[in-house]
């Protein structure tokens, strides 16, 4: 009997390893569990049938060929790619199989997947509450016991945030060491797949699947150093640094305080060293210079969305007619936003004050956390400033759910990673903590991270589900 | 209001988004508040900064021109919306 | 008053490499509509874009030839706008750090050279192809649509921008020639305006001669010829003058021309001007062009087009030395010895007429034959020249005076001719009557040209028809 509450994907591969169960069966206890527990909580937007290996859930901007991809959004209904994202090649090149595709924020841009083309997705730990996003649905499955493991993408936060919001393991991979090729695009200076899982272990294992430069991706290298699966309980010799700005931010609820707090006490237990330092100017205009990056890239990005070569058409006398129909009737409110919002920061004369000065400020964020990795190997911080929040909550108000990110933009913008590991709960909810490093120190993230795990001993099976 | 109206139905326009009425005023209002709050970048004084382009490093990063098999035409025009024998077709332009 | 035009270039090439700029699709004319193309050129989802090293090492090559200078840090940059033929809705350009700036190409001319600026030199990637159904399809209801093939978009395009240092049509129409001939000779591009592997647009303004003032200019589009170009620039041209001196101001237009009927007047535009929000590329990392690299490309430049241009009209006129190398007979005059400007003159004229391939020539025998042309019959010299190309062909046999037309000597000649040839004779029988031509040459070859050529044509007519009547 297959437990998919409890069952990590290193478990499934032992025990298919040893014979005792098969890939099909794993795939069927999946599909029963999905059959019981996704009509409430719709973490999935469809399912396949490929029993073929270890299963895996992918969010709805990979690339799968021949599978429907929507990236959450209208205007891709009905879409079968021709190809496969390279990091979906790699997964079944490594013995996984599919699943099925996640929901999410319509193209990446949300952090609660209320901004889904297709509905909402629900918190497995109280389905009155939103799984964060944009990666929600993947970050469901996996605390709902709907997938041992998934693959989620994160821009300014969407892997991170929901993983915390979830009581899961989310990571975010320091920038070009997973290739975009594929991937749905929403910022690409930004843009990064990410492991979702129930343990460390499991992240590790996932990151290696999929790491590494592709051809098919300019922008992707080489790792410097093989993955490692972390094994160690202490963190004798680690050097933690807490920033000061990241750790007393507006909005961070005293529940997730206190559990931050706890955390960075046990890493002393643990034989850490641990500092105060500072990031004076990337908390406080991280988001802004995000929010001026991120839409500007995606106005360019989502172009192509036109009616032209696939997606949905709406027909017009003409063919510029057929854009503004199009594109009207198939973006959500958010990516037309954004999309305005990215315009605007790039047209004539406005170039330099917003776009030109926010890649700017990305320098200064960049040089800060550069700084601060001189006196610390790891930097941390609750990951999001609340537990989960309640569907609606902040759906009409575009800024307040921006502000669900104030944490996990900065390093984003600095192109480096983290792994947000669950801490402990508030108000019976799961708070995360969140582990940023320079770039490619994920080996020391997951040493770190694996540690705490194991010291904080979290149940990432939801309450209500046990 | 750090955008206005006529602004809104510019950069409308040069996305190719048709805004009804509503969405109009919904949106100039949101993006206003929007605008003033990511306007604080320009509260830095940045003038010996250069900007970054890219995360990493890199520089030189290139492809020998060697050919790879296209897709083909029935695979090209798999997901077209409409189509006239081996061509995508649209209205007018 | 006294105008003088003030004309600038905006050219592209289409770099002949086997695949396309940013994919690996393979760049191919007169195939299937849409079948080559993957999904980075048809800007699925996800597609990435990946530079084409060939390309770029090209457009550096190009660069050399044209004296620019390379830049050390070259990024692309995204043109964002609508169009079905523009797939990703942005295309991939360069915008304000180019590979190549600041470089010159000196024009020769009749009155001497001219240099002209080359501002830039950038790459891009081309646009897909728009099929335009016009609405008189057999229905009455307007069934207008634009039809989209995209085994164009993705090609490698070099834009190359001039300064407005061109000062006539004429000039404009040379520096074409020179340009598109030193893209040729480099291997880089086939530049063939019929097949829109060169396109050209031209900027025109006119201002008091002698002043250094810019006033508005007017873009022409869409020109389908150098000489067309020519004459469109001397049309714009008058009709600027003619506004300004009747008190007039030159509105900024685009002058879009029919490329399917030269005598349809233009379309006039006043294009808004477009807001292209141009920003760094992100899924593309910058090119810095290694010195090793340019160094080695800067090796292996040919003695380019206009440089020989330069050097022969040290020798000549400036006009017979362009046409030379124009036409690809200059480096068989710099082999052909003997006074410089008679070389040249055979060359261009009589030598030309014979069609003779250059490459095949003996030079020291032609120089002789050029040498004596004013002592040898005119007919006899174009005889002469006909069978320059000839592997053993010597210039002495056209020396001697008196040719032999004693029938008893030619025809045993004749008669072998005939034999070694049947598969000719055959042919020509059978109708092909231009061999004779074939059978003349052969016994000049023979004769080493002592023999009288309308004997020779008389003999061999009345023994071709008699072999054919004798059957």
């Amino acid at each position: 009997m297959i437990d998919t509450l409890r069952l990590t994907a290193e478990e499934a591969f032992r025990l298919v390893e040893r014979g005792e169960v098969s890939t099909a069966e794993l795939h069927a206890a999946y599909l029963a569990a999905i059959a019981e527990r996704d009509d409430e909580l719709h973490a999935y937007l469809r399912t396949v049938d490929d029993p073929q290996g270890i299963p895996i859930a992918f969010k709805d901007l990979v690339s799968t060929r021949g599978v429907e991809t929507t990236a959450g959004s209208r205007i891709l209904a009905g879409y079968k790619p021709v190809f496969d994202a390279t990091v979906a090649t790699r997964c079944r090149e490594s013995g996984m199989s599919l699943l099925g595709k996640t929901n999410m924020d319509e193209f990446a841009m949300g952090s609660s997947t209320e901004n889904s083309g297709f509905g909402p997705t629900k918190n497995p730990w109280d389905p009155e509450r939103v799984p964060g996003g944009s990666s929600g649905g993947s970050a469901a499955a996996v605390a709902g016991g709907l997938a041992p493991w998934a693959l989620g993408s994160d821009t300014g936060g969407s892997v991170k945030q929901p993983a915390s919001l979830c009581g899961i393991v989310g990571l975010r991979p320091t920038y070009g060491t997973v290739s975009r090729y594929g991937i749905v695009a929403f910022a690409s200076s930004l843009d990064q797949i990410g492991p979702m899982t129930k343990t460390v272990r499991d992240n590790a294992l996932l990151y290696r699947a999929i790491a590494g430069r592709d051809p098919m991706d300019s922008t992707t290298v080489e790792l410097p150093e093989a993955v490692q699966v972390p094994d160690a309980l202490d963190l004798k010799g680690l050097r933690v640094g807490v920033p000061k700005e990241l750790n007393e931010a507006e909005g961070i609820e005293p529940g997730v305080n206190e559990a931050a707090d706890r955390t960075i006490e046990l890493c002393r237990e643990l034989g850490a060293e641990v500092g105060e330092t500072s990031l004076p100017r990337s908390v406080e205009f991280g988001l802004a210079c995000y929010y001026l990056v991120a839409p500007a890239e995606a106005s360019s990005n989502l172009a192509r969305y036109d009616g032209v070569r696939y997606g949905l058409r709406v027909e017009g006398a003409d063919v510029r007619e057929m854009y503004e129909k199009t594109r009207d009737a198939g973006f959500g409110d958010e990516p037309k936003r954004r999309i305005m919002l990215g315009a605007y920061a790039l047209s004539a004369g406005y170039y330099d004050a917003y776009y030109g000065q926010a890649q700017k400020v990305r320098t200064v964020i960049a040089q800060e956390h550069a700084a601060a990795f001189e006196s610390f190997d790891v930097l941390v911080s609750p990951t999001s400033p609340t537990v989960a929040f309640r569907l609606g909550e902040k759906a009409e108000n575009p800024l307040a759910m921006y502000l669900s990110d104030v944490l996990t933009i900065p390093s984003n913008m600095a192109g480096l990673p983290g792994l947000s590991i669950p801490c402990g709960l508030s108000e019976g909810l799961p708070v995360g903590f969140q582990l940023i490093g320079p770039q490619f120190s994920e080996n020391v993230l997951f040493r770190t991270g694996h540690a705490l795990e194991r010291a904080i001993g979290f149940d990432v099976v939801p309450g209500r589900l046990r | 209001m750090a955008i206005t109206r006529d602004e809104v139905l510019h950069v409308a326009r040069l996305a190719r988004l048709e805004l009804t009425d509503e969405e109009v005023g919904r949106f100039t209002e949101q993006l206003s508040a929007i605008l003033e709050a990511v306007a604080k970048v320009s509260e830095l004084d940045l003038s010996g900064v250069e900007p970054t382009a890219h995360p990493l490093d890199l520089a030189n990063v290139w492809a020998e021109d060697e050919p790879r098999p296209s897709l083909t035409v029935d695979e090209a025009l798999a997901n077209a919306p409409d189509r006239q024998d081996g061509f995508f077709r649209v209205p007018p332009a | 008053m006294n105008w003088e035009p003030v004309i600038g270039l905006e050219i592209h090439v289409h770099l002949k490499t086997r695949t396309k700029m940013f994919c690996r699709c393979e760049v191919e004319y007169s195939v299937p509509e849409n079948s080559r193309t993957c999904p980075v050129c048809l800007a699925y989802p996800g597609s990435l874009p990946v530079p084409n090293r060939k390309a770029v090492e090209w457009t550096v090559k190009l660069g050399l030839a044209l004296g620019c200078r390379i830049a050390e840090h070259a990024v692309f940059h995204r043109k964002n706008y609508f169009y079905p033929d523009n797939p990703k809705a942005y295309q991939i350009s360069q915008y304000d750090q180019p590979m190549c700036v600041d470089g010159r190409l000196v024009v020769p001319g009749s009155e001497g050279e001219s240099e002209v600026g080359i501002v830039r030199a950038h790459l891009e990637e081309d646009a897909a192809k728009n099929v335009h159904l016009g609405s008189a399809q057999g229905r009455i209801a307007g069934a207008s649509a634009t039809l989209v093939d995209f085994n164009r978009a993705g090609t490698p395009l070099v834009e190359i921008v001039t300064r407005p240092d061109l000062r006539s049509s004429e000039e404009a129409r040379r520096f074409l020639q020179l340009l598109r001939q030193t893209v040729v000779e480099l291997g880089i591009s086939d530049a063939e305006m019929e097949k829109g592997s060169l396109r050209f647009d031209v900027n025109v303004s006119v201002r008091p001669s002698g002043s250094d003032e810019l006033r508005t200019r007017t873009e022409l589009k869409n020109l389908n010829s150098f000489a067309f170009a020519a004459r469109a620039i001397e049309r714009e041209v008058e009709r600027q003058v003619g506004i300004y001196e009747s008190g007039g101001e030159v509105e900024q237009e685009t002058l879009h021309f029919d490329p399917g009927s030269e005598s349809a007047p233009p379309l006039r535009s006043k294009e808004e001007a477009q807001d292209y929000r141009y920003f760094p590329e992100p899924d593309l990392v910058p090119i810095e062009p290694p010195p090793e690299l340019i160094e080695r490309l800067r090796g292996e430049l040919p003695e380019l087009p206009g440089a020989r241009m330069q050097r022969l009209a040290a020798e000549l006129d400036h006009d017979l030395a362009a046409d030379l190398v124009t036409s690809g007979r200059d480096a068989l005059y710099e082999r052909v010895p003997g006074d410089r400007r008679a070389v040249a003159n055979v060359l261009m004229n009589q030598f030309a007429a014979s069609g003779v391939d250059s490459a095949a020539v003996n030079p020291d025998e032609l120089g002789k034959l050029i040498e004596a042309r004013s002592r040898i019959p005119r007919d006899r010299l174009i005889e002469a020249l006909a069978a320059s190309g000839e592997p053993d062909f010597t210039a002495e046999g056209y020396l001697a005076d008196g040719l032999v037309a004693d029938t008893s000597e030619l025809e045993p000649i004749v008669d072998r001719i005939l034999e070694a040839n049947p598969g000719q004779v055959e042919a020509y029988r059978g109708g092909k009557e231009g061999l004779l031509g074939f059978f003349v040459g052969q016994v000049m070859r023979e004769t080493q040209g002592k023999a009288d050529p309308q004997v020779v044509n008389e003999l061999l007519r009345a023994k071709l028809t008699g072999y054919a009547s004798g059957l």
